[in-house]
């Protein structure tokens, strides 16, 4: 299928748990604590625990690499992030990842919009660039 | 309510290189675990192979376990006056000349792009160049952290 410009991707939907957190600061060593402790979190301003950035922008770009096999295919993966993911003891977070072809270069490689949002509110926004061999495995539906 | 002062002098400030890292193949599993990320590439040395990769590949976020210390080194400058109990994540752009594979060894030169205030609040921008052992680009990674001003 030859991706067209307005065409969405696959919706991505990724929970989140404090566990996750956990793990995640371990894998990546940020060790931040406004990540695992609620009292240095609160201390800190924030309502709660909120996830890493990095863990969030690390679940969203899995909408676009599962559709392709080759790592080689992404050449550029940039976001902002526009709100904390709140992630309370023993709630399950669910982030919801939606994505749509926004160019197709004349060379066959696509930009792709990423939008993150967590009970309907944008938690990060992004763009991605894909070659054109990763472009032609990607399944979009029509605009 | 005070303003997130920042030290501009910081601004075009470049650090040498760092220590070489090298990609661990359990590594990069944790990693992707870390991630829930099953996809094969970074799981299966086979898969990888079949690709045309020497070992299991890192996913695209794997750079910031070595851009982020190295970044540090100006972040956490009490030069710089950030107070990092404040630091809030902005944005985050890989641009990448090929994927990180474990056997590489990596290293990293930081250079300070912006440094500013907007509102009550401050911001530090930077640039990573992660080079591999032969000194072959391997990923450019751009962050920008915010402070928040106090009482925001």
């Amino acid at each position: 299928v030859t991706a067209d410009v307005g065409g969405s991707l696959p919706t991505l939907i990724v929970p989140i748990t404090r566990a996750d957190l956990v793990r995640y600061a371990g894998a990546s060593g940020d060790f931040n604590p406004i990540h695992w402790s609620e009292s240095t979190a609160r201390t800190a301003g924030l309502p709660d625990v909120i996830a890493h950035g990095m863990a969030t922008m690390g679940f969203a770009v899995q909408a676009i690499t599962d559709l392709f096999a080759d790592p080689r295919s992404i050449t550029d993966y940039g976001v902002r992030f526009m709100r904390p993911v709140v992630v309370a003891d023993s709630a399950v977070v669910e982030l919801l990842v939606e994505s749509q072809v926004t160019v197709v270069r004349p060379d066959g490689s696509v930009g792709i919009a990423l939008t993150g949002t967590v009970d309907g509110q944008t938690v990060i926004r992004g763009s991605i660039s894909i070659t054109a061999d990763g472009a032609r495995s990607i399944p979009t539906s029509q605009p | 309510l005070e303003v997130a002062l920042l030290n501009t002098a910081f601004i075009g400030r470049t650090y040498p290189p760092t220590p070489g890292y090298q990609v661990g193949r359990e590594k990069i599993r944790e990693f992707a675990r870390a991630l829930n990320d099953s996809n094969p590439v970074y799981h299966d040395e086979l898969v990888a192979r079949g690709l045309g990769y020497a070992d299991v590949v890192a996913p695209p976020t794997f750079a910031v376990i070595v851009t982020r210390p190295a970044a540090h080194q100006a972040i956490t400058d009490p030069e710089l006056g950030v107070d990092f109990s404040r630091v809030v994540h902005g944005e985050q752009r890989f641009e990448y000349a090929r994927p990180i594979v474990a056997g590489d060894v990596l290293t990293v030169v930081v250079r300070v792009d912006n440094v500013y205030t907007a509102g009550r609040n401050g911001f530090v921008t930077t640039c990573s160049q992660v080079r591999d052992l032969g000194g072959t680009a391997v990923v450019q990674v751009y962050a920008t952290v915010a402070v928040r001003g106090a009482g925001t």
